[in-house]
């Protein structure tokens, strides 16, 4: 019964599809996204308590949520590049979608910037201080996938992203896409809170 | 070691493609920054084992000071220095001493310590993979873990001391950098040790579920899994959903002492100046961390809960009573666990309502509780016992879990804890319910698993003398803090003896601290006899208990990829013990039913006890099945 399993090494395939790095990401992004309902939940819990400043949430955030999806739209279309071995398209793609991850940073950095010139700053009544340490833990994570997709970006020019070898690339762009959707999760958190 | 002359049956397994393991070594990959899941499990141990003896000596510290807190020790003074001017420890640095002592323990030896080492060793080895999903994880897990300890024991040498404010670290202590001497930099050395720790563990936790869900050899079905395996995967759950909500704890407290914010600090005088801090709230903080915090005491408690099941399984020579209810009751206790953490907090000034939420789920987590229990006593019942010493400590853990077990129903009743909360009573059921217990089944896979690790026995004889006075002073120690607890003494108090009340409990105390001491230099036994062992000890056999399961049949040598040749397939569940027909009283798992006598093939999954055979199956076993069916764990 065991004949077309794998005898040697390797992962053992069977129901379960997914490459065993595949999987150790999924669990990986779990544990990131606790850290933020933890952070979400604390807010939830602090704002029941009284003395909480409400204010209106800085206009570049909305550009944020514009950088973030179209990078998620641009990076979906690199993927599918790569999968039929248009290696031309795939560098623009992934020159597009690192360009938006930039912005995306940047439109942080000015919504920052819009905070503090109307005084509302990191140290403060709590509501200010939890949107500067929540949406600066995030920007850290798109920091982190801005330099996991520039590796790839390199691995292009090497011929190690091409339909035989889809790993990285699907990898990085599980994750893109889940700072994406964890971003307008905040978001849409933040517009309820605030 | 055997490892110097590979035989030529072995050299055809060499081509299948895990001959990255024998690459010229040098000492520095094969022992240092070793990729192999075998070598990092006894770095593991040995870390942690260093660990519990530094754990150990911290308490004797403060034992000293409670048995005897009117004399002075001059020696002490030569060794501590200004901590123990004239003889008698600093009060502070008695908090520093707890504080220490709990964090060590909790985290370093019951965390990594236990589920670090048994989880590397047997992970692989029992489901028949030949390393971890990610070794180079792996061996970065416990580099970091290894960094983490380190700037944990250097908080213990700098001068203003490590951090006191308890393994809690519940601000203001902890987030005020001018509240007390340890609050300064001992508290800043403890928080980048933890966010270390914490970084560690998740990427050990995570590499144990991805090989246990994708690196299964085939027949290797998750009901076949030893329960140890099993109890390592809901430990590996609970550190990936529960560790992450630290960290966020850690994050903000960080900015609170650093950056000034005011997320755990409210209004607060200290040394005659208003702090320029507003609207923050300690309670908060409490959330966050017993968030963690709770799941962390399954997360100490579960692996030992899974060692223990083996060791019971294995020496009493039966098959593991209940085999899904144990499945069962681990899964439950993990759920359970992550929605009780608000029983640490009933005497914050919690809603009455949202204290009796948390009072009856806290409450029903002693039905896993007692299922597990009566499941050890069912399987040890008319079992042909043989009292190893790990068995003895697996025995001793359901022991302690039981004593331990009972006080939490009282302590998790919200009236009630309005007298016990923070008292020794506190002190008292954690330490025999989650230190002692866990420890005893540490103690238990270590006596257990040793042949496998080092390929020789541990003296017996040395074992016994280490169990008994090991269990006699545990009872010793912690027992009496009951009914001090009772009585109302407090936990974290420098000493009593200002306190008319308290003054009956002296002798107590006394008592305590001797206990203390004899315990932990029963402890010294044990680590002549592991080192001892290593070269002095018998050879062992390839499988000295007579078990079933796959650890114990690949070769112990220095082999990355545990089996020379093809990886075993499996046929059969890890508890074939005892079968009535069989030539043996145990049939590894790796056995074909085609190889047994005929009356002795199916069901392999699950026999029917042979006394039992008319009997139907129980409902909640079926109920189980269904579930698992569901899940997609079983085929239908």
């Amino acid at each position: 019964m065991d004949a077309t399993l794998s005898r040697t090494t390797g992962p053992v395939r069977k129901k379960n599809k997914l490459h065993a790095k595949e999987f150790l990401l999924w669990a990986f992004l779990v544990s990131v996204f606790m850290i933020f309902a933890g952070l979400t939940s604390a807010v939830i819990v602090r704002r029941a308590d009284g003395n909480w400043l409400e204010y209106v949430l800085p206009s570049a955030f909305w550009w944020s949520t514009a950088f973030v999806l179209l990078s998620s739209i641009s990076l979906q279309w690199s993927l599918v590049q790569a999968r039929r071995d248009e290696l031309g398209k795939l560098k623009l793609g992934l020159v597009l979608t690192l360009f938006l991850g930039l912005l995306f940073l940047f439109s942080q950095w000015v919504a920052f910037q819009q905070m503090v010139s109307v005084g509302l700053y990191l140290v403060g009544n709590p509501s200010t201080s939890f949107l500067y340490v929540i949406t600066g833990l995030h920007g850290l994570h798109m920091l982190s996938a801005v330099v996991v997709l520039f590796v790839i970006f390199a691995q292009v020019f090497q011929y190690k992203v091409h339909s035989k070898n889809m790993l990285s690339i699907r990898l990085g762009t599980l994750y893109w896409h889940f700072l994406g959707v964890l971003w307008i999760y905040l978001y849409v958190f933040f517009q309820l809170i605030f | 070691m055997s490892h110097s002359n590979p035989s030529a049956s072995t050299a055809h397994g060499h081509d299948h493609g895990h001959d990255h393991g024998h690459h010229k070594e040098t000492f520095l990959t094969k022992y240092i920054f070793s990729q192999d899941h075998k070598m990092i499990g006894k770095q593991y141990l040995l870390t942690g084992m260093f660990m519990a003896v530094v754990a150990a000596l911290l308490s004797l510290l403060f034992r000293l000071q409670l048995g005897w807190p009117e004399d002075t020790f001059p020696w002490l003074e030569s060794i501590l220095g200004d901590w123990a001017k004239g003889g008698r420890l600093d009060p502070s640095f008695y908090l520093a001493l707890v504080t220490m002592h709990g964090t060590i323990m909790v985290f370093f030896v019951l965390t990594a310590g236990l589920s670090g080492t048994f989880s590397n060793l047997l992970i692989p080895l029992q489901i028949g993979a030949r390393d971890m999903a990610s070794p180079f994880l792996n061996m970065l897990s416990y580099w970091i873990f290894f960094l983490s300890t380190v700037i944990m024991l250097l908080s213990l040498f700098i001068e203003s001391g490590p951090a006191a404010a308890g393994w809690t670290i519940y601000p203001p202590l902890s987030a005020l950098p001018q509240a007390m001497p340890g609050s300064g930099l001992g508290m800043t050395l403890w928080l980048i040790s933890m966010t270390l720790f914490i970084a560690s563990s998740l990427m050990a936790a995570l590499n144990y579920i991805t090989t246990i869900l994708n690196l299964r050899t085939p027949g290797m079905t998750m009901t076949r899994m030893p329960l140890t395996v099993w109890s390592f995967f809901t430990t590996a759950i609970l550190g990936v959903l529960s560790f992450p909500v630290l960290l966020s704890a850690a994050v903000l407290l960080i900015f609170d002492r650093s950056f000034g914010t005011s997320f755990y600090l409210s209004e607060i005088f200290i040394a005659g100046e208003t702090l320029n801090r507003t609207g923050g709230s300690p309670i908060l903080f409490q959330h966050l961390f017993w968030f963690l915090g709770h799941p962390e005491v399954y997360i100490v408690l579960m692996p030992a809960l899974g060692i223990t099941s083996e060791v019971i399984a294995t020496n009493a020579r039966k098959p593991i009573f209940g085999y899904r209810a144990m499945v069962g009751s681990l899964l439950g206790i993990s759920f359970l666990s992550f929605i009780v953490w608000g029983h640490h907090m009933f005497v914050t000034g919690m809603n009455p309502f949202l204290g009796n939420v948390f009072m009856i789920l806290t409450l029903v987590i002693a039905v896993p509780s007692a299922v597990k229990t009566f499941n050890y006593l069912a399987t040890l019942w008319k079992g042909n016992i043989r009292f190893t010493p790990g068995m003895l400590f697996a025995i001793g853990l359901v022991s302690l879990f039981i004593s331990g077990g009972l006080t939490g129903i009282y302590l998790g009743n919200a009236a009630l804890d309005i007298n016990l909360h923070d008292t020794y009573f506190v002190v008292a059921h954690f330490h025999l319910v989650m230190g002692s217990a866990s420890l005893f089944g540490m103690l238990a896979g270590v006596y257990h698993w040793y042949p496998r690790m080092f390929g020789r026995m541990m003296n017996e004889k040395l074992g016994y003398l280490h169990f008994w006075l090991t269990f006699a002073a545990v009872y010793m120690v912690f027992f009496p803090m009951h009914f001090m607890g009772i009585d109302g003494v407090p936990r974290r108090y420098y000493n009593f003896t200002g306190f008319e009340y308290m003054a009956e409990w002296m002798d107590l105390n006394r008592f305590i601290s001797i206990s203390a001491i004899l315990g932990s230099a029963a402890q010294l036994i044990f680590i002549w006899n592991f080192f001892s062992s290593m070269r002095m000890g018998k050879k062992a056999p390839m499988n000295p208990w007579n078990s079933n399961t796959l650890e114990w049949t690949a070769p112990v040598e220095h082999l990355h990829g545990n089996w020379p040749g093809e990886i075993p397939h499996v046929h059969r569940w890890p508890y074939d013990y005892s079968r009535p027909g069989a030539s043996e009283d145990f049939i590894p798992q790796t056995v074909k039913d085609d190889d047994l006598p005929e009356e002795l093939r199916k069901p392999s999954v699950q026999p029917v006890p042979h006394h039992a055979e008319k009997e139907a199956v129980p409902t909640e076993t079926l109920l189980f099945s269904r579930l698992l069916q569901a899940l997609g764990f079983r085929k239908a």
